[in-house]
């Protein structure tokens, strides 16, 4: 006999079951997700999500620094949408602070937090379709997305973990190049959306795996706080850039695309119309770009935060991404804690998994677009 | 008809030495070629370059990579059944030997020429999946379980209208090759021999032209057998991490790599024996159209895997039980009807 390694590896309560530990280790689990399943034959009895292999104590670190020293941190959260993390802690100090944001900088920002969006989205589509055992359309994204990567790399100076944000504006000014790239790239994946619709969309055994798959309930998703793409595939279009509008979104034109199914095909769809919706947003915060100063006249060299509890959310490319920060004062935070989405996402993974195949769990985890450093943190 | 190795040589053991000798040298020249051609087809069609280093264009390089696993450790993880782990690759690899040499290569090519030589191929077939299952439930793990138990199913599964598309055939022939003259002599063609298959087919025309359904669902229900995507299910790499050979390492693993990739050869194979008239083909030599065909139907197995997603077990046995075998009976019926109104 095996010495057995911890309760999980007992022998189950029922008959006929067993357990299967699905990660930590695990090709499809993206990253360091462990699922305890509970297994009758391929069918799951039971499912526990197992988080905290990517705890990296982001929080506790905010504790220990001062507020802009906290910015590099942001990004390392959430690394596929790092910039929106990285200007959302920015925003929620200048609105704590009272900080003036000149149009120009809003302007700048929205456009690399939607460009950071699509890139999200378009690594989530390659990883979905690696999940469900396509491989090819994963390159074609990832071709695609390295150009988002090279037109932020050059006026950020850094692929994935950005340090962008600054109280009060952007560490550096966009030139025509950026705004002329952009419109190609936006024109670029305009071209691509049919051929992935063709390839992925209209395929009937993408079709077949996610038609009627993992639905989540509006009611789920009420419960779990589900938020983001994932909410919005289940019939309730929430979206924070609508219903609290920040940062400038509320003078763009924009849809929030829901579907009602709230299958892994509606998720899809939702993701894939997004998509679409950035790049109408870029369009227009490219067409309308202000001249003006990046940054506030002064630099802001000491803040001064009010006393007391702070909530500021954003839509991230997972969902509603929240900062509560309690404040005393001083230049550090006595408490930053982060509500992010994906941890809300996954926890419903326990009521949708249940009944079940070992396929449609890859599939199911896949579609609702999980980040393991973001839940874990 | 083909001259056979025995008739060749006349002494048997020097006769089967050599069979075995050229059926392993074609499969190792195959398999390194095929490992190296699956990863350029990719390449081609996820748009990038593939294999550029070693050798033009990175020929020699599934040649580097079978040294490299050559070097690695062997590693035998704990509470396996150590007889079923040590044996399964061999019973996996040995039938892909005992298959090949059964096949026609050209008119005057052949290790061996059997009268039932279909049935064997299938026989051969079916043993693969006794290995498969030694394997995943030899070593002692439950992805390798789980997907060996897959792999059994869906195996089992697939011969069914795999045999009764070829069935189609065999009727085929017996029907259009009752008196066929070959070298002078007028013959009876049999329907299980793969030479007098291929004949009835250069006597006549090749089956996919009149037997398309019968082709279609053998091609498919090959791609299941030798578990390729779309129904890669029981290796399904991001569900079951490498299904029922995950515990095995180094040339243990290089075996069932191999025999996967000859698997592939072997159903193409007969494939072209069964639709696509074997060796027959204008100006170039028989051997030469047999190969062109093989790789042309290998190809497209290499395009379908790079295109599309996998299915849900549960949907490939639907699929199966659903509509191929309905399917492939109703079309071995009509087959039979036809002969015989034809006939009458």
């Amino acid at each position: 006999m095996r010495q057995s390694a911890g309760p999980t590896l007992e022998r189950t309560d029922e008959a006929d079951t067993y357990y299967l530990n699905m990660g930590p280790q695990h090709p499809s689990m993206h990253g360091v997700l462990r699922l305890l399943l509970k297994l009758r034959g391929e069918e799951i009895v039971t499912c526990e999500p197992v988080i905290g292999y990517a705890h990296r104590a982001h929080e506790k670190m905010a504790e220990n620094r001062n507020y802009i020293m906290f910015i590099p941190n942001t990004s390392r959260v959430d690394y596929l949408s790092g910039m929106i993390y990285n200007i959302a802690f920015c925003q929620a100090i200048e609105k704590l602070c009272s900080i003036e944001v000149p149009e120009r900088a809003e302007v700048i920002r929205i456009i690399a937090c939607e460009l950071n969006r699509i890139q999200s989205h378009l690594l989530w589509f390659g990883t979905f379709l690696l999940d469900l055992g396509g491989i090819t359309p994963f390159l074609y994204c990832f071709d695609d997305r390295e150009e988002i990567l090279d037109i932020l790399d050059r006026v950020t100076g850094s692929r994935l973990t950005y340090a962008y944000g600054r109280f009060g504006g952007v560490t550096m000014d966009v030139d025509q190049d950026f705004l002329v790239r952009t419109l190609a790239f936006v024109k670029r994946i305009r071209s691509r959306f049919p051929m992935y619709e063709k390839l992925v969309g209209e395929n009937v055994i993408f079709r077949e795996r996610c038609e009627g798959v993992g639905v989540i309930t509006p009611e789920v998703a009420r419960q779990y706080g589900v938020s983001g793409p994932t909410l919005r595939a289940s019939g309730i279009g929430y979206d924070v850039r609508r219903a609290e509008p920040y940062g400038g979104y509320d003078r763009f034109d924009f849809e929030i695309p829901t579907r009602t199914a709230g299958d892994c095909m509606a998720r899809f769809e939702v993701r894939m119309a997004e998509m679409e919706q950035s790049c109408r947003i870029i369009e227009q915060a490219v067409a309308a770009m202000p001249e003006g100063p990046i940054g506030p006249k002064k630099l802001v060299q000491r803040l001064k935060p009010p006393e007391g509890m702070f909530y500021f959310a954003v839509e991230s490319a997972r969902g509603h991404f929240g900062q509560y920060i309690l404040s005393d004062g001083s230049n550090t935070p006595l408490k930053l804690k982060m509500r992010t989405p994906s941890f809300s996402n996954l926890s419903a993974m326990e009521t949708v998994l249940e009944g079940t195949m070992v396929a449609d769990t890859i599939a199911i985890v896949g579609s609702i677009d999980i980040v393991m450093p973001e839940i874990d943190r | 008809m083909p001259t056979t190795l025995i008739e060749q040589f006349g002494n048997p053991a020097i006769a089967i030495a050599t069979g075995v000798g050229g059926v392993m040298t074609v499969l190792s020249l195959n398999a390194l070629f095929l490992i190296w051609l699956e990863r350029k087809v990719s390449a081609w069609i996820q748009r990038r370059m593939g294999p550029m280093e070693v050798g033009f264009h990175g020929v020699f390089q599934t040649i580097a990579d079978m040294l490299k696993l050559l070097g690695k450790q062997l590693i035998t993880p704990k509470g396996i059944d150590k007889p079923l782990y040590h044996l399964a690759p061999i019973v996996v690899f040995a039938p892909v030997v005992a298959a090949t040499s059964l096949l026609p290569f050209s008119k005057s090519v052949a290790i061996s020429n059997i009268d039932i030589g279909l049935v064997l191929i299938f026989v051969f077939g079916g043993f693969a999946v006794v290995g498969i299952f030694m394997a995943g439930w030899g070593s002692n793990n439950k992805y390798a379980l789980l997907g060996a138990m897959r792999s059994v199913a869906q195996n089992i599964s697939y011969e069914i209208p795999l045999i009764l598309s070829a069935l189609a055939v065999v009727l085929m022939v017996s029907a259009v090759g009752r008196e066929v003259p070959i070298d002078g002599e007028i013959v009876a063609l049999n329907g299980l021999n793969l030479a007098h298959i291929t004949m009835a087919q250069v006597h006549w025309t090749w089956f996919i032209l009149v037997q398309p359904v019968a082709a279609l669902i053998y091609f498919i229900s090959v791609l299941a057998e030798t578990n390729r995507a779309p129904f890669d299910i029981p290796e399904a790499e991001s569900e079951l991490v490498a299904g029922f050979h995950t515990e095995y390492s180094g040339m243990r693993f290089a075996l069932f790599f191999f025999a996967e990739f000859s698997n592939m050869f072997i159903g193409a194979m007969v494939a072209t024996v069964l639709f696509l008239g074997g060796w027959e083909g204008p100006i170039l030599p028989g051997p030469v159209w047999f190969f062109l065909k093989t790789y042309a139907l290998i190809f497209i197995m290499m395009w379908v895997r790079w295109t599309y997603p996998r299915l849900r077990f549960d949907q490939l046995m639907t699929f199966c039980w659903a509509i191929l075998i309905p399917l492939s009976i109703l079309n071995l019926l009509v087959t039979a009807l036809v002969i015989k109104v034809v006939q009458s």
